[in-house]
């Protein structure tokens, strides 16, 4: 009984969270790995990227709401999050036009890309704060849980009672799917590949007739789909706030990093131990092990390893580990 | 500096003068100072990726470090808290550095393989929990003292110029730590590196109330400059400022900025000094030669990584100089104030829009991107006063765009530095010899 | 003499300044050999990348089956009709071995099936690792896939650039006898070789290059047969 308890607990406050917040990281560590694999730089816009998406989405989620249009008990951003693709596609995609296609003509080395991407990432926060606030923004509605602590508790006859949130369970429904379908394009199917050909050598798919700007112009949409989910993903599941969203960009770049550049395997693997990791070290564990120990066992203070502020700290020190250790990541990405 | 170089100076300093005649004094030297402490800053910046094509975007830590230093260097101890836990915080860090270096001894001891990885996690597990065990209670200790006023052990009650150096000082520790690691790795990888270190520091700064109380700030720091109120009061000084015909508060306010301007410039001289003869120096052109051809210059014979590791090292001390003279002009040091757009990346603009690899440049871009940064603001709100003049009073658009001005800032600066990478990648004034960075053939 | 099925004439170019060729000739009859040979840094490799328009050229002309395409893109070339084995990095390392011939044919529009058979009968160890990520496999079968890919455009003339490097002796063997079968199946084969004498026994037509230009023409044979040829660039 104590061991069920502890595994409720624990389940809570580390297993679920963690498990929606690798999803959301993994979306948007594909994202910068696309554009790594692809276009060859690191994308220092990711961030405003998916808090530009996620925020087209907020507006017209608002505009649902307001002609009462919604999904029943689940969000409503659901229903816009097409929108919002499509506008941070068709943003991207002006954006490489205007900006980062002059750079890809002249062969500009990576370190100038990510420069240029500096300076769109500068834009896109100007903008997303200038249309939408600095401030935070809820827009999650429909139920709230899937399972609530109190059914749990009466259900299992348990002290501690599970409580899975909605939007941790859309997230982690969307993300399969999200997942499932990008693998299914990338393997499946002839533009799929010509990407795939495209990102491992370039210079060959020129040679087998393959468009580079066609391949560009697909990996920025795609993109843009992942870093929007992820972002309403994220919003939903926390709040929508753009610095935060621009903060992001560190645990994003480490899980893709740590998965290995340009992998999109990888990408999802390192979202998920970096996620894992950010919790399990800035969890309190004393409810866990109070459950778990004998009474005179009990620990005094919280038994938290690292103050959550510190989060960013697992992150950093995780990546440092795989660079010192493993610099290519746990799946070998680009070593160039 | 050709003809064009001085003029682009003399075109920063009449903007200056402009904003003085047209605004007020008050903001021209606010703005001169600030200004000033950019021109360092990215110099810092210019050390590292001008010479050395060096991409460190962890500026905001470097200049943090510095904030702390003035902190750690000029309040004066606590007395009440050192002898409540002041010796078990520094044996508990002292037990955290122990840790750490017996990882390194054991990892470069033992045989690689799973014995070595096993003992590896176990010491770090348990040396982990020492620490904590050691440490914490000397925390709490500490600031359990009168945690409305102090809480935390102060400094060293040192005059506040020793400050300057020493967030030198303190950035060049943090830049070794993270240059051994990252250094001698791609280029994107020293990025997320700086980018995580910069994280980290704010995060120490904002939690770790036993060193400079985090959130709640360090206020009323000690300063190198007369106070304006004593000036007030003296007649002396309220004699001259009568006889030149300004108001005495206003004179004391302006001669208090005239004095960390000339601190400030004085600095800024000096550092301008060395990089240029470092710049010129045998150690200058090889670090050119890295830069241009890394390639080469390892076949050559020469430690790119040491050579990359020197000058990382010496860009973010003067980052943290920098710092560390901001902070001692706010007279507190805030930690929440520190964010990655502004302390990080506008030096970027800066130094990109100045011109990457000239000293000089850098420095131009401090001041004007500086300029830019503080007058888009009153110049935005005239604007958009000017687009919303048709909209109703009460209009809710009209509300949110006025309100939103704030944020034209970041757009600018967006706009600013693509503009200047797309037409004039070089910079205002560019680099003299040799290639520029980002285009290596 | 009547115009051959391609032909590089008179070609005069380099990267910058320098001309790396003077005035280079290589020409390939329908369903030949040709073999371009050489010293190191003879031109071999720039006369193969001018052919295919990855060098541009100051005078001179390429022609295929009669047709001027010396101002085309190498792609356009591609659609015309040849390919081209770049010597290193010819595959799609992460990419399996048929996604790899997939990718060959990837601006056909018609049914690649067949060619994939084809491509898998003239190379079986291919067909049966076709689900393996090609960069897994040895330097022989690498290679074997880079021909393959570029067969599957059904080209007319098939350029290989140094095709046998790196792999051992007996899988040069192996290599060229598929080579040879390419050609009669009405493909003509235009390469540079390393293993000079190897490559001219199995050449209709060779040309040995010696700082850009020619400095022997002739058939494969009577080239091995030249002691002029074989003391200076044979080894004996």
């Amino acid at each position: 009984m104590e061991f069920l308890n502890a595994a409720v607990v624990l389940a809570n406050f580390v297993l679920i969270p963690a498990t929606a917040y690798g999803a959301q990281l993994a979306l948007g560590a594909l994202g910068v790995t696309l554009i790594y694999g692809i276009l060859r730089f690191s994308n220092f816009a990711h961030g405003d990227t998916m808090a530009f998406g996620t925020m087209v989405t907020i507006l017209v989620t608002w505009w649902l709401q307001s002609l009462g249009i919604g999904l029943g008990p689940l969000p409503t951003a659901l229903l816009a999050l097409p929108v919002g693709i499509a506008a941070t596609a068709a943003m991207l995609l002006v954006t490489d036009r205007v900006v980062f296609r002059f750079y890809r003509k002249q062969k500009a080395v990576p370190v100038t890309l990510v420069i240029v991407s500096i300076g769109v990432m500068f834009i896109l926060n100007g903008l997303v704060r200038f249309i939408i606030g600095p401030d935070d923004q809820r827009f999650a509605d429909g139920a709230r849980f899937i399972v609530n602590v109190r059914d749990f508790e009466a259900w299992s006859g348990l002290q501690e009672g599970l409580a899975i949130r909605t939007t941790q369970g859309i997230t982690l429904v969307t993300a399969v799917i999200t997942v499932a379908l990008l693998f299914w394009f990338l393997n499946h199917t002839r533009t799929g590949k010509s990407m795939r050909a495209f990102s491992d050598n370039e210079d060959l798919a020129l040679l087998s007739g393959i468009n580079p700007e066609r391949v560009v112009t697909i990996t920025w949409i795609i993109v843009a789909a992942l870093a929007t989910i992820a972002g309403v993903l994220y919003g939903l599941d926390k709040s929508f706030k753009p610095f935060t969203y621009f903060q992001l960009l560190l645990p994003i770049f480490a899980a893709a990093i740590v998965g290995g550049l340009g992998n999109p395997l990888g990408a999802i693997a390192g979202g998920f131990v970096i996620a894992y990791s950010e919790v399990a070290v800035t969890y309190a564990f004393k409810k866990v092990l109070g459950y778990l120990l004998p009474d005179r066992l009990e620990p005094d203070g919280l038994v938290q390893l690292l103050s959550t502020d510190y989060k960013f700290a697992v992150s950093f020190a995780i990546l440092v580990i795989v660079l010192l250790f493993r610099p290519t990541g746990l799946f070998r990405g680009k070593s160039v | 500096m050709t003809r064009r170089d001085a003029m682009l100076f003399v075109l920063v300093a009449l903007l200056m003068l402009g904003t003085g005649f047209v605004q007020s004094w008050n903001t021209a030297l606010q703005i001169l100072n600030m200004g000033l402490i950019s021109a360092v800053m990215a110099l810092g910046v210019n050390m590292q990726w001008g010479y050395a094509g060096l991409f460190n975007v962890g500026v905001m830590g470097f200049v943090a470090l510095g904030g702390l230093a003035v902190v750690v260097t000029s309040v004066p101890p606590v007395g009440a808290a050192w002898a409540a836990g002041g010796l078990r915080v520094l044996l508990g860090l002292a037990t955290g550095a122990g840790v750490i270096a017996g990882a390194v001894m054991l990892w470069k001891r033992m045989a690689a393989g799973r014995a070595r990885a096993l003992a590896m996690l176990g010491w770090l597990v348990a040396g982990f929990f020492v620490f904590r065990w050691v440490f914490d209670a000397g925390v709490a200790a500490v600031e359990a003292v009168d945690p409305a006023a102090t809480g935390y052990l102060g400094g060293l009650g040192l005059p506040v110029l020793m400050a300057w150096p020493v967030g030198g000082l303190l950035a060049a520790v943090a830049a070794w730590a993270i240059g051994k690691t990252a250094l001698g790795l791609r280029s994107d990888y020293l990025a997320i590196a700086t980018l995580g270190i910069a994280e980290i520091v704010i995060a120490v700064l904002k939690n770790e109330d036993w060193l400079s109380r985090g959130v709640k700030n360090v206020a009323g720091l000690p300063r190198p400059v007369p106070y304006e109120i004593n000036l007030q009061n003296s007649d002396a000084f309220v004699a001259r400022a009568q006889a030149l015909g300004l108001d005495p508060v206003i004179a004391s306010s302006l001669f208090v900025k005239l004095c960390y301007a000339g601190l400030f410039l004085a600095v800024l001289l000096i550092l301008i000094w060395l990089s240029e003869k470092a710049l010129r120096s045998p150690w200058g052109r090889m670090m050119r030669a890295i830069r241009d051809n890394e390639t080469a210059a390892e076949a050559m014979g020469k430690d790119v990584t040491r050579r990359h590791l020197q000058v990382f090292i010496l860009g973010s001390a003067v980052c943290g100089i920098a710092g560390a003279m901001m902070t001692t002009m706010d007279g507190l040091l805030t930690p929440g104030t520190y964010q990655p757009l502004r302390y990080t990346f506008l030096i970027w603009v800066m130094v990109i829009v100045g011109g990457s690899g000239n000293n000089w440049g850098a420095v131009l871009g401090g001041f004007l991107i500086w300029f830019c940064w503080v007058q888009v603001e009153p110049l935005g709100q005239l604007l958009m006063q000017g687009i919303t003049w048709p909209l109703p009073a009460d209009s809710a658009l009209k509300a949110h765009l006025l309100d939103s001005v704030a944020h034209m800032r970041l757009l600018t600066m967006g706009v600013i530095l693509l503009v200047v990478l797309r037409f004039s990648p070089r910079g205002l004034i560019p680099e003299r010899h040799g290639h520029r960075p980002g285009h290596r053939g | 003499m009547a115009e051959p099925f391609l032909i590089g004439e008179n070609m005069t170019g380099g990267y910058g300044k320098a001309d790396i060729l003077h005035d280079c000739t290589v020409a390939v009859e329908k369903g030949r050999i040709a073999v371009i040979v050489g010293p190191n840094g003879a031109g071999k490799s720039t006369a193969m990348k001018a052919v295919f328009g990855m060098l541009p050229l100051r005078a001179g002309t390429v022609r295929l089956n009669g047709e001027d395409i010396t101002a085309l893109s190498p792609q356009d070339r591609v659609a015309r009709g040849m390919a081209f084995v770049p010597q290193n990095q010819n595959i799609f390392t992460s990419l399996t071995v048929e996604e790899n011939l997939e990718m060959g044919a990837f601006l056909r529009r018609d049914d690649i099936r067949p060619t994939i058979e084809e491509v898998y009968n003239l190379f079986p160890i291919l067909r049966e690792k076709r689900r393996q990520p090609a960069g897994e496999l040895s330097g022989g079968q690498r290679q074997q896939v880079a021909v393959g890919r570029a067969l599957m455009t059904r080209p007319s003339l098939l350029m290989l650039d140094e095709p046998t490097a790196g792999v051992s002796p007996i899988v040069m063997d192996e290599l060229f006898d598929r080579i040879i079968e390419v050609a009669r199946s009405g493909i003509s084969i235009l390469m540079v070789e390393q293993n000079a004498r190897q490559a001219l026994e199995i050449a209709d037509r060779g040309y040995v290059l010696v700082q850009g230009s020619n400095a022997y023409t002739d058939t494969g044979k009577a080239l091995l047969a030249d002691p002029e040829v074989r003391r200076t660039f044979l080894g004996g």
